[in-house]
């Protein structure tokens, strides 16, 4: 489903390298996960997939579905079935929860040609959706993500996704500011999304997240890199050992 | 919001009467109306010898550093050649009272009966002798005309063709509606209306519809204890006119005043709201949306808000904002003045620019003049783009760019919107706003 290669990033306004050769490739219905130390480039790779301003791609490839997603604009990214749940959802005053997500679903089924939802029917489904998440139809009311908690972001976050309904799905430390029950919830919304045609790119920094999202694949990113990847036991060897060992071995 | 105490010395107007170029324009200026007589004749007679003694203002006077006053200051307005185009008009679905002015004169024929209970309505043409209004019409724009000279407001008292006399003795059922329209295409509409909302009265007064080239409108607002008024304007141009208007309005004790202005287009606009807070916990909020695209025609707009705090624990809020394209340019004036003695006095200002390109520009003079020790005063001035981080948030979401920006457009003005306390109406003029970001992208 996804396939990154050989990518190589810069940032637009300096000459700073992040990303230096990354490559990965997520097949259909399988989740991945990225752990590394700080500053190795995992954010930057989910905004450069996404499609945020400010990056340049130097050299290397991005393809979803074999299409590459690297001459997209950000909406038709989406459209194509990408996702990014944000690591810090941005408040938007002034523009309703409900309006907004209606408009998101509906211009992404407008660019794939298919029919847009009446108000009644999606009024049913976010409503329905939002129940399993537990968000509130005040919350759904209320300005986007504006005096949400931290939790009530991200679970807002899981909202989309479930709305939405991306073939691949990038998290970026979905669990950071989460409590123990607010990540069991969106763990719980993220597993209920998981099928056979639907792929996940799980970045964070603590195996944590990851007893309840399991990944079948963890890679250890390092310097713009992957440097090992491995099965779900090597989330729990960084967990004890921290990243320093490999760090050492990949040199 | 921090307790400040800052203290800025007044602004004094330059006097340009003397002059005697500035004298013959003023002259040129009044030949070409025709002044009214009628019931309030030594209201108007006072006015013109006021606005003799200031003149008209040049482009050096202080208070118009901002704004060329010249558009309104020729004998004869520019006449508009473009047609108006057709819009359903907004405060649609509601009931309520509609009252027509056409070229800035009232139409009793397309208006609604004047009879509503809890108010008296008289218009000022047709105002007798011994008339209510006499004691009022002319005296709180004579009391605006200190410290700051507001020309253009004797102006208008001296010869305004027409208005509304309002008393509102009761709490009536529904708004009274002012809808504009325009016949001449070189109309110089003039009104003036005079409002006096009685101890514990209400009033909803709505305000749409197109003027001609060039307006003048000045309303005076004298709200008794306990009095209120919601005053809520929508006014769009799609030709290059020429307008100007003055809300001059005393709130006695434990009254409210809340106006909300939307304005969308123009050419060459200035808003001014002189507050006169004099009784105690005296509540008053002023505030705008403004959209303004260069491209439609060269696009200024000017608010200037003059309130003074006379009494204690008076709260006084102005939120004024500004989206500007295509070289647009925007002003705010906004002064709170803090009379010694008005302690606990909640004073709020915020004037904001967003704008969508590098073309246009926002000029701002924020002003606090404080002279009593207990009060909490702050103010604020922005200008910015469109902020990446949402719009990025919004595409990653499938929102296309353009309708992305709508969305960040109206989430700008929200703050200034929040003051229409009426929610239907206010969702009734943020759908508006959404119809008309949406049909044309270029606002």
């Amino acid at each position: 489903m996804l396939k990154i290669n050989n990518l190589h990033v810069k940032l637009e306004e300096e000459d700073k390298q992040i990303l230096k050769g990354l490559s990965l490739e997520v097949p259909a219905g399988e989740v991945h996960a990225i752990m590394g130390p700080n500053g190795s480039g995992k954010s930057t790779l989910s905004y450069v997939l996404s499609g945020r301003d400010g990056y340049e791609v130097t050299d290397g490839e991005a393809t979803l579905d074999g299409e590459s997603l690297l001459d997209m604009e950000p909406e038709e990214r989406a459209a194509a079935g990408l996702f990014l749940a944000f690591q810090y959802p941005v408040e938007i005053p002034g523009v309703g929860n409900m309006t907004f997500l209606r408009t998101a679903v509906n211009a992404q089924r407008k660019a794939r040609g298919e029919e847009e939802l009446s108000s009644g029917e999606f009024l049913k489904v976010v409503r329905a959706k939002a129940a399993e998440l537990q968000i509130s139809p005040e919350m759904l009311k209320r300005p986007v993500n504006v005096g949400f908690s931290g939790g009530e972001k991200k679970r807002n976050e899981i909202l989309q996704m479930a709305m939405l309904e991306p073939r691949m799905c990038i998290m970026d430390e979905t669990d950071s500011g989460l409590d123990v029950d607010a990540m069991r919830l969106v763990s719980e919304g993220v597993n209920a999304l998981r099928s056979p045609d639907r792929s996940f790119l799980v970045i964070t920094h603590y195996q944590r997240l990851l007893n309840h999202i399991q990944p079948d694949v963890v890679h250890i990113m390092s310097n713009g890199r992957i440097i090992k990847s491995g099965g779900p036991d090597l989330a729990l060897e960084v967990e004890e050992n921290g990243y320093g060992d490999l760090l050492a071995e990949a040199g | 919001m921090s307790d400040t105490a800052v203290k800025t010395k007044v602004q004094q107007t330059p006097q340009v009467s003397g002059a005697p170029k500035a004298a013959d324009a003023l002259e040129a200026r009044l030949a070409a109306l025709d002044l009214p007589r009628g019931a309030f004749a030594s209201a108007r007679g006072a006015a013109l010898t006021r606005l003799r003694d200031m003149g008209l203002p040049g482009p050096r006077d202080e208070y118009w550093r901002y704004t060329d006053p010249r558009p309104f200051n020729t004998p004869e307005p520019k006449p508009l050649t473009v047609e108006a185009a057709l819009e359903s008009p907004l405060f649609t679905g509601r009931d309520k009272l509609t009252l027509v002015f056409v070229d800035g004169v009232f139409d009793a024929e397309a208006s609604d009966d004047l009879s509503l209970e809890g108010v008296e309505i008289a218009t000022l043409a047709g105002a007798g002798a011994g008339h209510w209004a006499a004691d009022l019409f002319g005296t709180l724009e004579t009391a605006g005309q200190s410290p700051v000279k507001r020309p253009f407001a004797a102006l208008n008292t001296a010869a305004a063709q027409d208005g509304l006399l309002i008393r509102v003795t009761g709490k009536p059922s529904k708004p009274v509606h002012v809808l504009h329209r325009r016949r001449a295409a070189d109309a110089d509409a003039m009104w003036h209306h005079v409002i006096r909302v009685e101890t514990g009265a209400e009033l909803t007064l709505l305000e749409s519809g197109m003027v001609g080239a060039r307006s003048n409108g000045v309303i005076e607002v004298d709200l008794a204890p306990g009095a209120k008024l919601h005053h809520v304007a929508a006014k769009r141009a799609v030709d290059p006119r020429v307008g100007l208007s003055h809300v001059f309005a005393r709130v006695a004790e434990g009254a409210t005043l809340k106006s909300f202005t939307l304005s969308v287009n123009g050419h060459h606009m200035r808003n001014e709201a002189v507050i006169d807070m004099d009784g105690d916990d005296a509540v008053a909020h002023v505030a705008a949306a403004v959209l303004g695209d260069g491209d439609v025609g060269p696009f200024h707009h000017d608010d200037t808000v003059f309130i003074t705090h006379g009494a204690e624990r008076g709260e006084s809020r102005q939120v004024f904002k500004k989206v500007l394209k295509n070289g647009a340019t925007g002003v705010f004036q906004g002064k709170i003045l803090v009379k010694p003695g008005a302690q606990k006095t909640d004073g709020y200002q915020i004037s904001q620019a967003l704008l969508l390109d590098e073309a246009s520009q926002f000029l701002a003079k924020p002003e606090l003049e404080i002279y009593a020790d207990d009060v909490k005063c702050s103010h604020g001035s922005t200008t910015g783009a469109i902020d990446e981080d949402a719009l990025f948030y919004l595409r990653s979401r499938g929102v296309p760019r353009e309708r992305a920006i709508v969305f960040l457009v109206l989430s700008f003005l929200a703050d200034a919107l929040e003051e229409v306390e009426d929610e239907s109406l206010r969702d009734e003029i943020n759908e508006r706003l959404d119809a008309w970001l949406t049909t044309r992208p270029q606002i």
